[in-house]
């Protein structure tokens, strides 16, 4: 068992807290099988991946992938960034990659860069990304919530130490809720793969809850054509049969083997 | 915000994403901070080929650091073959063969991971969008109108 990285010092009034989906995240990124593909996708002769998780939260997803790099995908040299649209979830996710980087039980970590306030990838370069980590705003909603509100919510009140009762029902908000289907964000992620992933090497792990309807997921992946590859490779919550929750890994394929 | 991400960055704008000018972002006002991070001599080594060497120029030149040479440094400039003179601890393995890290990687870890943003702006050079740098995080959310 890896460490999983502490956050105690996170304020769970705005910010998602660890929960199921997150756990299955880090279970199925330090999964033999998972492990072993990282390692063959990134061996030592291929540049340092640079791995981007969208919407770190509390950040513990991040931490732990970077705090376990070398178990994880083999090496120490892998950058790691985030990126969250909750400002106040990007300076907790810092605090957690920073303490979970110096932890004492962590041998040889990757490196952090930054978290950044931002809306999913819109300001990431073309092509970078090696290894993208999504664990998406999943839940159906009637609505999603009101950006126009946003800039006022994403910062403290002039003057005052302490977020308001609505401040934070919208921020929490934006870390659940998902519109139809609970699908919005996540398709307007999707639309954003094939720009930002790299073009040999990027894959993305990005988890679904059965109401996402993952088997249309899967399809639409499979419409992009033959230069890419869908499976699901971490589910949980397994009840009758049918999976609760599940992780889709997405990844460019090498057109000739 | 450490200027090595700024290598991975580009204007948030949709119309700016495909152009060159919005690459690298620029700092303006920028104050810095030296933020200290253990040298690691081989993730210097290994990341050089990712970086943009003329995008870090830039970078350099705007926040009024000392001028990088034309060219990034060959690999044989980054350690001098010295094996069994390493560096301390954990040093020696990681320097393994490679030899002691020269001045010239030591100033590369120093710009990359070690000189950081805390206040200021960057702005795109296509647009002329300024995001907000606050306490180290960047602010990269545009205003409605402008999605």
């Amino acid at each position: 068992m890896l460490p999983t990285p502490s956050t105690s010092h996170v304020s769970f009034d705005n910010i998602y807290e660890p929960a199921e989906d997150s756990f299955l995240l880090l279970d199925t990124l330090s999964s033999a099988p998972e492990t072993a593909f990282l390692h063959s996708r990134f061996p030592p002769s291929a540049p340092p991946p640079l791995v981007l998780e969208v919407g770190t939260g509390s950040g513990v997803v991040l931490a732990f992938v970077a705090s376990n790099a070398s178990s994880i995908l083999g090496r120490r040299d892998i950058l790691a960034l985030g990126t969250d649209i909750n400002s106040f979830a990007c300076r907790a996710s810092s605090t957690t990659i920073r303490t979970a980087i110096a932890d004492p039980r962590t041998s040889k970590p990757g490196h952090f860069l930054n978290v950044i306030n931002a809306d999913l990838t819109s300001l990431i370069r073309p092509g970078s990304v090696d290894v993208l980590i999504f664990n998406p705003p999943y839940v159906p909603t009637p609505d999603l919530p009101d950006l126009v509100t946003h800039e006022k919510y994403n910062a403290l009140p002039l003057g005052t130490k302490s977020t308001t009762f609505e401040q934070d029902s919208h921020l929490l908000a934006l870390s659940y809720a998902g519109g139809a289907d609970g699908m919005e964000i996540t398709n307007k992620l999707l639309a954003q793969l094939p720009e930002i992933l790299h073009p040999a090497r990027g894959v993305a792990y990005i988890l679904l809850c059965a109401q996402n309807k993952p088997n249309d997921v899967k399809e639409y992946i499979v419409s992009w054509g033959k230069s890419w590859a869908v499976e699901t490779v971490g589910f949980s919550g397994k009840k009758a049969g049918w999976e609760k929750l599940q992780i889709l890994r997405i990844w460019r394929i090498a057109p000739s083997g | 915000m450490k200027l090595l991400t700024l290598n991975f960055l580009t204007c948030a704008r949709k119309a700016c994403k495909a152009t060159n000018a919005a690459f690298p972002l620029h700092p303006k006002d920028a104050e810095l901070e030296i933020v200290e991070v253990e040298l690691s001599p081989l993730f210097v080594r290994n990341i050089l080929p990712r970086v943009e060497w003329e995008a870090l120029r830039t970078l350099c030149q705007d926040l009024g650091l000392p001028q990088l040479p034309a060219t990034a440094p060959e690999p044989g400039e980054l350690f001098t073959p010295n094996p069994s003179d390493g560096v301390e601890g954990e040093g020696i393995e990681e320097v393994g063969e490679e030899g002691e890290p020269t001045q010239t990687l030591k100033d590369l870890h120093h710009v990359l991971l070690e000189t950081t943003i805390r206040e200021g702006k960057l702005v795109c050079g296509s647009c002329g969008h300024e995001y907000a740098v606050k306490e180290g995080i960047a602010n990269f959310l545009l205003p409605s109108h402008l999605v």
